[in-house]
């Protein structure tokens, strides 16, 4: 079932007399306990990628890099009840929804196809966090943390819901037969295009190239990496929205097509540099979910083998190439979600099968010939350009208002310390307890009103 | 002989032993200390505990070289661990009576010339 249907059944349902909705759609309470599971799985994503992220990072930017995360789950996730919710999944029109949901109006506990109406607006708000979450990788060890947060709360309402809205709000996207089960473009190619983008307005790091930047836990990564995983079961078996063979389908998918990716990563490691590496697995880990996220629904498990072993390549060779360029997207949002997205959205148009989920379409390999791929290839392109065209005016708009960078002698001390006044790792030595009237009048180089 | 002793901004340790290489010191150890230098304190707050960090991290290097080298090392420091803001650091030269590569017993200038 795909979610522009939902979104029809919702909106009938709010149109027509409420004895008639209940008749039409009676919640079930299967697919009701597997959303409501699945909506705390997506949740955990958030955290998880604080420690994905937090331990590539020096150890005195470890609580900024966290943070950027933590905090996302509280503006994306109140502005998603605020208007995002509204923009992405309203009525509206082929572009955008509307403000009729705006302050969730409406959204009650009346059924959304078989689950209540209230749910899916919380599973789909874990989405938009995540997304927005997703983008701080690119940002890490130098943006100011005011600046961040006022970008991805404008980000999350101008680019995530518009084009949330395309392709599962009713938008045009869908509506052409774009196939993303679980957000490869909405939120993978979205959220590494504006990673790419917004790595290049910030500019590099000040030691990048100059020194090495390494991983301060690397057992952070490999937990992050672990969670993240645990959590995807309900970000592509829950967009099944329903407790069903579909979402079997997709929850054995997300443990096949990383378990490839894998397979396939650490042989590129071994032949490449000699060494099968942590850092490398849990990359792996990563591209091969991301890849198989569009798809999850729409091919054969081993359908999901071969996307996953093929649809990690390009970006094991685009992350080499990367760390050679002045390029500093730090963490290689763009390589792991961008490219990792685009493959698995191209790869669904190549072995997407009716076979398996008559709701989905035939990919090249199944007869469909190259009408899917054709439409996958300009979903990507579209989110690509849009997302890439707005988080460039986004990051400008915000320049005006307040500096995007830390200064570099912050940069050096390290946002830890300068943007929360505390450490990843304090042991406490040589504090000395403040009380309120000895509160110096300047903190870290900042006066009180800054 | 004698040892130098220098205390510099961690973030300043890269290019210090860069300097330090391109004048031909490589025999050095660099260990990670906390100091006080006089600069700004930094103020932290946990859930309502607010503290003041006195000590801040700093890297000590410790060099022992032959007389020769002793300027030759302060410069190397000096201009590279420099930032111009208070805390960056301080270079301690002591006199040292005998000097052992555990090896090859060689001792003194022996010992701190490089291995080529």
């Amino acid at each position: 079932m795909t979610r522009k249907k939902i979104c029809v059944l919702t909106v009938l349902g709010l149109l027509v007399p409420s004895v008639f909705a209940q008749e039409a759609d009676a919640i079930s309470g299967g697919d009701t306990s597997w959303l409501l599971v699945s909506t705390a799985l997506v949740l955990l994503m958030t955290p998880a990628l604080a420690f994905f992220y937090g331990g590539l990072v020096r150890s005195k930017n470890a609580l900024n890099t966290m943070m950027m995360s933590f905090v996302a789950l509280g503006i994306s996730g109140t502005l998603w009840a605020v208007a995002g919710y509204s923009l992405a999944f309203g009525v509206g029109g082929d572009w955008i929804g509307d403000f009729s949901m705006a302050f969730l109006a409406g959204v009650g506990l009346e059924p959304s196809g078989t689950t209540p109406h209230l749910l899916f607006m919380g599973f789909q708000g874990t989405f938009a966090i995540i997304t927005a979450a997703l983008i701080s990788g690119a940002l890490v060890e130098r943006m100011k943390f005011v600046s961040y947060v006022i970008f991805i709360g404008l980000w999350g309402l101008a680019v995530y819901a518009p084009v949330c809205h395309w392709v599962w709000g009713g938008g045009w996207l869908g509506g052409m037969g774009a196939l993303d089960f679980a957000g490869g473009a909405v939120v993978h190619v979205n959220a590494g295009v504006a990673a790419l983008v917004a790595a290049r307005v910030l500019g590099p790091r000040k030691d990048y190239g100059r020194e090495a930047l390494l991983p301060h836990n690397v057992p952070f990564v490999l937990l992050g990496a672990g969670i993240l995983w645990f959590g995807w079961f309900g970000f592509n078996g829950g967009s099944a929205l329903a407790a069903d063979g579909i979402a079997a389908l997709a929850l054995v998918n997300t443990l096949l097509a990383p378990a490839a990716g894998i397979f396939a990563w650490t042989l590129l490691d071994r032949f490449t540099t000699g060494k099968i590496t942590a850092v490398g697995i849990a990359t792996a880990i990563v591209v091969g979910l991301v890849a198989i996220t569009p798809a999850a629904g729409f091919v054969s498990p081993g359908g999901a083998l071969a996307l996953g072993a093929v649809g990690v390549i390009p970006s094991y060779y685009l992350i080499r190439w990367r760390t050679r360029t002045s390029f500093d997207d730090s963490l290689d949002v763009f390589a792991a979600h961008g490219m990792g997205g685009i493959m698995g959205a191209l790869l669904t148009g190549v072995l997407a099968t009716t076979a398996i989920n008559a709701g989905g379409a035939n990919g090249l390999l199944f007869g469909g010939g190259v009408t899917q791929l054709g439409i996958q290839a300009l979903s990507v392109l579209a989110v690509a350009v849009y997302s890439g065209v707005l988080t460039y005016l986004i990051l400008k708009l915000v320049g005006l208002v307040t500096k995007l960078r830390a200064d570099s002698s912050d940069e050096g001390l390290g946002m830890d310390i300068v943007a929360h006044g505390e450490e990843a790792y304090a042991t406490g030595e040589g504090a000395v307890l403040l009380n309120e009237a000895e509160a110096p009048e300047r903190v870290n180089g900042l006066t009180k009103k800054d | 002989m004698k040892l130098v002793k220098a205390i510099v901004r961690p973030s300043r340790l890269p290019d210090v032993l860069r300097a330090l290489y391109a004048a031909d010191i490589t025999g050095l150890t660099v260990s990670r200390v906390r100091g006080h230098g006089g600069e700004v304190e930094v103020v932290e707050t946990y859930r309502g505990t607010t503290v003041k960090m006195e000590m801040h991290d700093k890297v000590m290097i410790d060099i022992g070289v032959s007389d020769t080298f002793v300027d030759i090392a302060v410069d190397a420091i000096c201009g590279s661990a420099a930032t111009g803001s208070v805390g960056d650091g301080k270079i301690f030269v002591l006199p040292v009576e005998r000097v052992i590569r555990v090896r090859t017993g060689e001792e003194d200038v022996a010992a701190v010339t490089p291995v080529r």
